[in-house]
């Protein structure tokens, strides 16, 4: 390659695997309990309670309209204010989870809707308390349809953290644009952009064989 | 055991008003099989769903074991219903768990020990008769399979009543005989009352002990099984009954019918009980010399008792039809005059058996 050298392509994997992965595991775990009570407080739900599904469905809308590279800037003090700096792969880590949370509780959200509503209501007539409902029951049955949405959300973090070399957060993306896109170096782009299709294919394979497992456990 | 006192459940829908159940007060004793019967949308699944309060009443009490369930915190509300089962149409059961961990999931949320469970789950099964099934999906089983699963979870913690809703309609005929023989099993070995809705007659005929008819929200009629079989009033259970007991004179036989012949007379006779083992028709025929032609026939068999119809054509003078009529009158057997092809009921319907 003209331009870049290897080691260069594999601190941008790294620095990639690093944002994506902190970012997912942290975006699930705000993500999966936001979209679990999305569903329990929506109208019909078993914790029925309008003010708040209405603050929770406004709030991930509201961010799920903001364009990433937008985010991205407009919580620059926030994000100085959480890791000390606001440049960097771990300064791009911040405004990725505040992007992910909405979109994973969306999915979330539906993955649990598409559970049948008679375990739902079998779960209750067993004397199922609330948790015990989301830890036996709707949990178990939306697994397979989770860790699909998982999977996509992935996907849709290696597309965002393209946009973090913009506050210096380096990766594949950042290469792909900085040495590529703005250079006109087409062969930089093809060699990234192959990189990242590789990613993407294993992420979606190893999502679908883990969600096959889970629908059987 | 069970008693629904002045039940009113109103639904609100868009501003609109929709009255689900009207004034309904039905009482279920311990160790019934107590079958509710009506068309969907007659508010069958509302009332069963009073009993362990997954709807609640908009007026009225619903009162389970001596206890006002209005009056009941949720964790006693929760605690009650585990001594409530309840089995589906569509059986409700988890696709991503196993038979095995299907049923014990009632005892998981109780925090049983895993060596209880093993213990009660692997008798459970073997009663419902699905021990070789215990690691197999509910997608691997068939529907009669999959309600047997329902029925062992249910019973999982020794409920003292079942809940069944609509719980064969789902099932093809063979299938429906072999769980209502099961439940029939369950209330007799373990002492469960049963409360039974559906839309199907013969739900009604092979297993409850007292039978309630719905109609628009309302009860329309309520009595013991051979009450009901043998002496319906609303139309609606008429209707219900003629699902499975057949007593209309075929249109072919009714059409070479003479109803002007004076000397002829077409009589529907119900027989029930010990009535249905005598020869009275023989003998008054005898007695009075008239000619029985008989027409129609059919037995129904109810739980151990015998519900007949039999549709003849009497041939003699006027004066000794009339008399046979009368004898068989005061024999206490149900009896309709068919007229031009329709019949007039015109007798005491009220034998007892």
């Amino acid at each position: 390659m003209a331009t870049i050298t290897t080691a260069q392509i594999i601190k941008a994997i790294l620095e990639t695997l690093q944002m994506v992965s902190i970012s997912l595991l942290l975006g699930a775990l705000g993500g999966i309990p936001l979209g679990v009570l999305l569903v329990l407080t929506k109208a019909g739900g078993i914790r029925k309670n309008t003010f708040m599904f209405r603050s929770l469905n406004n709030l991930v809308n509201i961010v799920r309209s903001l364009p990433f590279i937008i985010l991205l800037v407009a919580i620059v003090p926030f994000t100085k204010l959480i890791v000390g700096t606001s440049i960097g792969t771990k300064a791009a880590i911040v405004p990725l989870i505040i992007y992910i949370i909405p979109f994973i509780a969306r999915l979330v959200e539906n993955s649990l809707l598409e559970v049948n509503q008679g375990i739902i209501e079998a779960a209750q007539a067993m004397g199922a308390t609330t948790i015990q409902i989301i830890r036996y029951f709707l949990l178990p049955e939306a697994l397979g349809s989770i860790i699909l949405s998982l999977t996509t959300a992935t996907i849709g973090l290696i597309g965002a953290t393209a946009m973090a070399g913009t506050i210096g957060g380096g990766g594949i993306g950042d290469i792909a644009i900085s040495y590529g896109y703005q250079r006109f170096n087409t062969e930089v782009i093809v060699f990234t952009v192959f990189i990242l299709i590789i990613f993407v294919q294993c992420i979606q394979n190893f999502g679908n064989h883990l969600a096959q497992k889970a629908r059987r456990h | 055991m069970i008693e629904l006192k002045n039940i009113q459940k109103i639904f609100y829908k868009n501003s609109s008003e929709i009255q689900a159940l009207k004034n309904i007060n039905l009482k279920i004793n311990e160790g019934d099989i107590f079958g509710v019967i009506g068309f969907s949308g007659a508010g069958k699944s509302t009332l069963i769903r009073m009993v362990n309060y997954l709807e609640q009443p908009t007026f009225g009490e619903v009162i389970v074991n001596d206890q006002n369930l209005s009056n009941l915190s949720p964790q006693k509300l929760r605690l009650l219903r585990k001594q409530i089962g309840m089995i589906f149409q569509h059986f409700n059961l988890l696709e991503s768990k196993t038979v095995f961990e299907n049923v014990s999931i009632p005892l998981l949320l109780e925090g049983t020990d895993k060596n209880t469970i093993y213990t009660r789950i692997t008798e459970l099964l073997n009663f419902v008769g699905l021990a070789s099934k215990a690691d197999a999906y509910p997608d691997e089983l068939s529907g009669g399979q999959k309600q047997r699963v329902g029925i062992a979870r249910a019973l999982a913690t020794n409920p003292f009543i079942l809940l069944c809703d609509e719980a064969t309609s789902a099932l093809d005929p063979q299938t429906t005989g072999s769980i209502l023989q099961l439940l029939k099993e369950i209330n007799k070995k373990y002492k469960i009352t049963i409360l039974i809705i559906t839309h199907e007659m013969n739900v009604i005929r092979e297993i409850c002990n007292r039978v309630a008819v719905m109609e628009k929200g309302e009860i329309i009629e309520e009595g013991s099984l051979l009450d009901i079989f043998e002496n319906p009033q609303q139309q609606t259970t008429k209707n219900f009954i003629r699902t499975i007991v057949h007593d209309e004179i075929p249109p072919v036989i009714l059409n070479t019918l003479d109803f002007s012949n004076k000397n002829k007379l077409v009589l529907k006779l119900k027989f029930i009980g010990e009535n249905s083992q005598q020869a009275l028709l023989s003998e008054a025929c005898y007695q009075y010399s008239v000619q029985p032609n008989i027409l129609f026939a059919n037995v129904t068999e109810l739980q151990g008792d015998i519900l007949g119809h039999l549709t003849v054509e009497l041939n003699g003078t006027p004066e000794n039809i009339e008399k046979t009529h009368q004898y068989l009158l005061q024999k206490n057997v149900g009896i309709e005059v068919v007229e031009n092809g329709n019949h007039n009921n015109c007798t005491n319907n009220q034998s007892d058996s």
